[in-house]
């Protein structure tokens, strides 16, 4: 396949797709770069699923606390006490969900914006 | 009136055996399952049989689908978190292939149940805690340790950030499972409305009966728009907190 007719350098198919993929990759790199990433906010925009998005974040919170204070009861026998500070607790950690879903705190990791 | 929730009931098909007292049997929703392992294998395979440069119809959907995980998984965890691509990849075809087949009439809706989805969330946040503290030793802990705050509130702030994460399966099982959940139950009172005013009010009950029926068409459009959305929104929280586990606090 060395003699291109139209006398394109002369290389063959392989060498011609390879060099497409490095021109794909190094585009792709690029367009990666200017695009931020995709948030979780961003993927459902129906206001339905995001009703249910948000209260399934505070409900996540809540939950979490009601279980961890029931299992902390039940290994120390200070029943109640863990469980009112834990769901209380839940609570807080649901609406720091639910602020976070909604981009209104950031996150442990992200850096403060400068 | 039918019964709008006599669609989800799961049904024993055979009796596999016991396991002390428990019952092992094969059910509907096993039956779905297995359903959907094979289309999902069976077209990759048949998709990549014979590779082509111009892909055909069945090759350019699998192709589209790899770019678009690969996409998800490479602009929210990385290129580290490529090597998650098959875990990610298999949970968000399989998702969105049984919600995809819960569409379709008469068939039944595996991700409905919260036995289901949150076997699927454990799945991941078990992947991110081990991940997490195989990487990152001691290091994967500094997720719950934010910086800049005073010690003081320190161990306030930090009971808090872990109930938050151990949120994070509960939110992700029940979002998708409300979301089946609450959809199907729409559609079924909906199509109900039809027979029932088809029913009652004779022919002046048919006339008023293209009302729901209008708004079914509505609704089955928009619940294929939240299968699709579902199984992308638990891909991508996949990738977020897989992400968490790959980089704790940066």
């Amino acid at each position: 396949m060395t003699g291109d007719p139209r006398g394109n350098s002369g290389d063959d198919l392989s060498g011609r797709l390879r060099r497409l993929d490095e021109k794909l990759d190094a585009r792709e790199a690029e367009e990666m770069r200017k695009q931020p990433a995709p948030s979780a906010n961003a993927a459902d925009r129906s206001g339905f699923s995001g009703g249910l998005k948000l209260s399934g974040d505070f409900v996540g919170g809540v939950v979490a606390g009601f279980a961890v204070g029931w299992a902390f009861d039940k290994f120390t026998g200070w029943s109640p006490w863990g469980l009112i500070v834990f769901l209380l607790l839940g609570f807080v950690a649901g609406v720091l969900n639910v602020l976070r879903s909604i981009g209104a705190l950031r996150k442990p990791g992200e850096r403060r914006e400068k | 009136m039918a019964d709008p929730i006599a669609q989800f009931q799961i049904k024993k098909i055979v009796t596999l055996g016991h396991i002390g007292p428990y019952e092992i049997a094969l059910t509907n929703s096993a039956v779905f399952m297995i359903a959907a392992v094979v289309v999902i294998v069976g077209g990759i395979l048949l998709a990549t049989r014979g590779q082509t440069l111009i892909p055909g119809r069945l090759q350019s959907l699998a192709e589209i689908t790899y770019e678009f995980v690969a996409g998800t998984v490479r602009s929210t965890a990385g290129n580290e978190g490529m090597k998650f691509f098959p875990l990610v990849f298999s949970l968000f075809t399989f998702i969105l292939v049984l919600n995809m087949f819960g569409m379709i009439p008469g068939f039944f809706t595996v991700m409905s149940h919260i036995a289901i989805t949150g076997a699927l969330a454990a799945l991941v946040i078990l992947t991110v805690i081990i991940y997490g503290i195989y990487r990152n030793g001691l290091g994967f802990f500094k997720l719950f340790w934010p910086s800049g705050v005073p010690l003081f509130v320190m161990p306030l702030i930090v009971v808090i950030e872990i109930l938050s994460f151990l949120s994070r399966p509960l939110s992700l099982s029940v979002r998708l499972f409300a979301n089946m959940l609450a959809g199907h139950i729409t559609l079924k009172v909906f199509a109900s409305f039809i027979g029932l005013l088809a029913t009652s009010l004779g022919v002046a009950g048919w006339l008023v009966g293209i009302l729901p029926f209008g708004m079914l068409i509505a609704l089955t459009a928009l619940e294929l728009l939240v299968a699709f959305l579902q199984a992308y929104v638990f891909t991508i929280l996949t990738c977020l907190y897989l992400n968490d586990a790959i980089h704790p606090g940066h």
